[in-house]
């Protein structure tokens, strides 16, 4: 209800100048201003971040964040305040509602707020509009190339390494793990940056799927189109981040990289755990 | 260092970039000016030649002087020739200048290629490393000779090593007198934009392009090289940011842009090879040319767009 109410009190603002001002408050420049993340002359990097879509968007997530999904994050201080990061977390929910939710955690961090990036599927940039507003909020397609670039320039980054095998499972399969690519370990190592485990629980109920309507997502040229909500359901969402890994070169063989993936997904595993065992209601 | 000065070629001289990089040359050594368009007036000492590198004419320029080193610059536009005339031009014509510079023994050739060699795709990472694949064949035949042309400065890099070829692959270079295609467009009053696509773009001063042929040029260290700055912008915030208004073309279908860009293209006004370059990034990392050769460009975005600013204020 509290959300009916603000957004009523929303529509009842006339002019876009004062629309903006309620979603970007100061709160948000300040956060969008302490990040440690350098721009160009008109507030650009080189994959399309733009400051201005990034604030528009911090404000937007961060309604969503703390009224709607009503998250609670615990770990924050596990996150380097600068200096490259990768974020890997389960996938959930059909649409990529976990990997906004980490996005605001890491932006809204108190022990030091960070601009996330998140590597997204390749069909997104040739969707008009939606392409233009996901790059400027930070997110890139899922190439190793940019994903290396971009910790050699400290960026934070969110990966999910079950990619759609995560996030397009149907509802009974909830909060299993699905397989996990090794391509993350790879560059973690390649790069030195530190791995950062988080666990989601509650994105899970937020879009429950019956099953894959898979004739329709090939029509479309989607990865899958779920028989699930329209809409994501206000679920409440638990985020817990785990100590930061490093991980060092010596693993040789692929054998070895399975090893250390496996490492991680135990270490989110029991983060899931410990989601789950405090949440007291779904909704 | 002998007393001779080097003498140096350079190709497309009417142009605004040669004859930046002319001026910049032309105390320090011997300049011959050729291009194809017409016979460039300039100082009196540099002998300026028109002539087709792709007719036999050519070769008089390499008999009547000893050449030390070329600057290819020019080249045929999609504005300027159909596709054979630019094949003929841009693709033959440098064959047959490599083959030339083989004869006559000259020790260093500069190549001016471009990033539309990329090709702008969706699946692009960016800032494209100087090894990444040359796709833009693969987005249209308006480009083929760009990359042929590519391909063939690349062939003799390595078959002939004594040209010292040095091939130079700048974003898009704007500026005073620049008539390439981006330039032309950012100069008129209207641009086509297309509808929910807004690809970040990098931008080059022609005078730091100049600058950074001559440092290629006098520093001579062969290979490939991307020559862009590390700043970015997108192409909707430089179309307002050159004082143009944005007419919007519908995107989707894919086919319809193409379809509207053909029929508008009356005078060059929407080419259609561009249209996948309104609709993707091409991010080129030029961070190994400014690491080499010690270049930075001197202008930022601001200066590039302010000249076409005030030149439609003028004009109004």
């Amino acid at each position: 209800m509290q959300v009916y109410e603000r957004f009523k009190q929303l529509a009842r603002l006339a002019s876009r100048e004062e629309w903006y001002r309620r979603v970007v408050t100061p709160e948000v420049e300040q956060l969008i201003a302490r990040m440690p993340k350098p721009v160009g002359s008109f507030g650009y990097d080189a994959w399309g971040y733009s400051e201005n879509a990034a604030k528009l968007g911090l404000g937007v997530i961060k309604l969503l964040y703390e009224k709607y999904f009503r998250v609670t994050a615990h770990g924050l201080d596990n996150i380097p305040a600068q200096g490259r990061v990768l974020v890997v977390a389960n996938h959930s929910g059909q649409l990529p509602m976990d990997g906004m939710l980490i996005g605001g955690a890491l932006a809204m961090n108190p022990h030091g707020p960070r601009a996330p990036r998140a590597m997204t599927e390749r069909f997104f940039p040739t969707v008009p509009w939606l392409g233009s507003i996901l790059t400027g909020m930070g997110a890139v397609i899922g190439d190793p190339l940019n994903c290396i670039k971009m910790l050699e320039q400290d960026e934070a980054i969110i990966v999910f390494p079950e990619g759609i095998r995560g996030s397009g499972k149907p509802y009974r399969k909830r909060y299993q793990l699905q397989r996990f690519g090794n391509g993350f370990m790879h560059l973690a190592m390649q790069t030195g940056a530190p791995i950062v485990p988080v666990g989601v629980v509650g994105c899970e109920e937020t879009m429950p799927a019956l099953a894959n309507i898979a004739p329709l997502a090939r029509l479309l040229g989607l990865p899958y189109v779920p028989l699930a909500p329209l809409l994501p359901l206000p679920a409440r969402v638990y985020l817990n981040f785990g100590e930061a890994i490093c991980f060092d070169k010596s693993a040789v063989s692929e054998e070895e990289v399975t090893a250390r993936v496996e490492l991680v997904k135990d270490k989110i595993r029991a983060l899931i755990d410990r989601g789950l065992n405090e949440r007291t209601s779904v909704f | 260092m002998n007393d001779r000065k080097k003498t140096v070629l350079v190709t497309g001289a009417a142009g605004s970039l040669a004859k930046r990089v002319i001026a910049r040359l032309h105390d320090r050594y011997q300049v011959i000016a050729v291009d194809f368009r017409r016979k460039v007036e300039t100082d009196a000492d540099i002998p300026s030649y028109k002539v087709e590198i792709h007719k036999r004419g050519f070769e008089d320029v390499f008999r009547r002087h000893r050449i030390d080193a070329v600057l290819h610059i020019g080249r045929i536009f999609t504005h300027e020739g159909d596709r054979t005339r630019r094949y003929n031009a841009n693709v033959l014509g440098s064959k047959r200048l490599f083959e030339l510079c083989r004869k006559y023994g000259v020790g260093q050739v500069i190549v001016h290629s471009t990033y539309f060699v990329y090709g702008a795709s969706a699946y692009n990472p960016a800032l494209l490393d100087e090894d990444a694949p040359l796709k833009a064949s693969e987005v249209t035949q308006d480009l083929v000779d760009s990359v042929e042309l590519e391909n063939l400065a690349q062939i003799y890099l390595w078959k002939a090593p004594e040209l010292n070829i040095t091939i130079l692959r700048p974003c898009n270079v704007l500026g005073p007198g620049v008539r390439n295609t981006m330039s032309m467009l950012l100069s008129r009053p209207l641009v086509p934009v297309l509808l929910g696509f807004s690809p970040l773009m990098q931008f080059l001063h022609v005078d730091d392009m100049a600058d950074a042929m001559v440092v290629a040029f006098e520093q001579n260290r062969p290979g490939i090289y991307n020559v862009a700055p590390d700043d970015y912008v997108t192409y909707q915030v430089a179309v307002e940011q050159c004082g143009c208004r944005k007419l919007s073309v519908p995107s989707v279908p894919p086919l319809l842009p193409k379809l509207i860009s053909r029929l508008l293209n009356w005078n060059d006004f929407f080419p259609p090879y561009l249209v996948n370059y309104f609709k993707y990034p091409v991010i080129i990392d030029g961070r190994l040319f400014q690491r080499t050769f010690g270049w930075k460009p001197k202008r930022n975005l601001n200066d590039i767009f302010s000249y076409y600013r005030k030149h439609k204020l003028l004009s109004a």
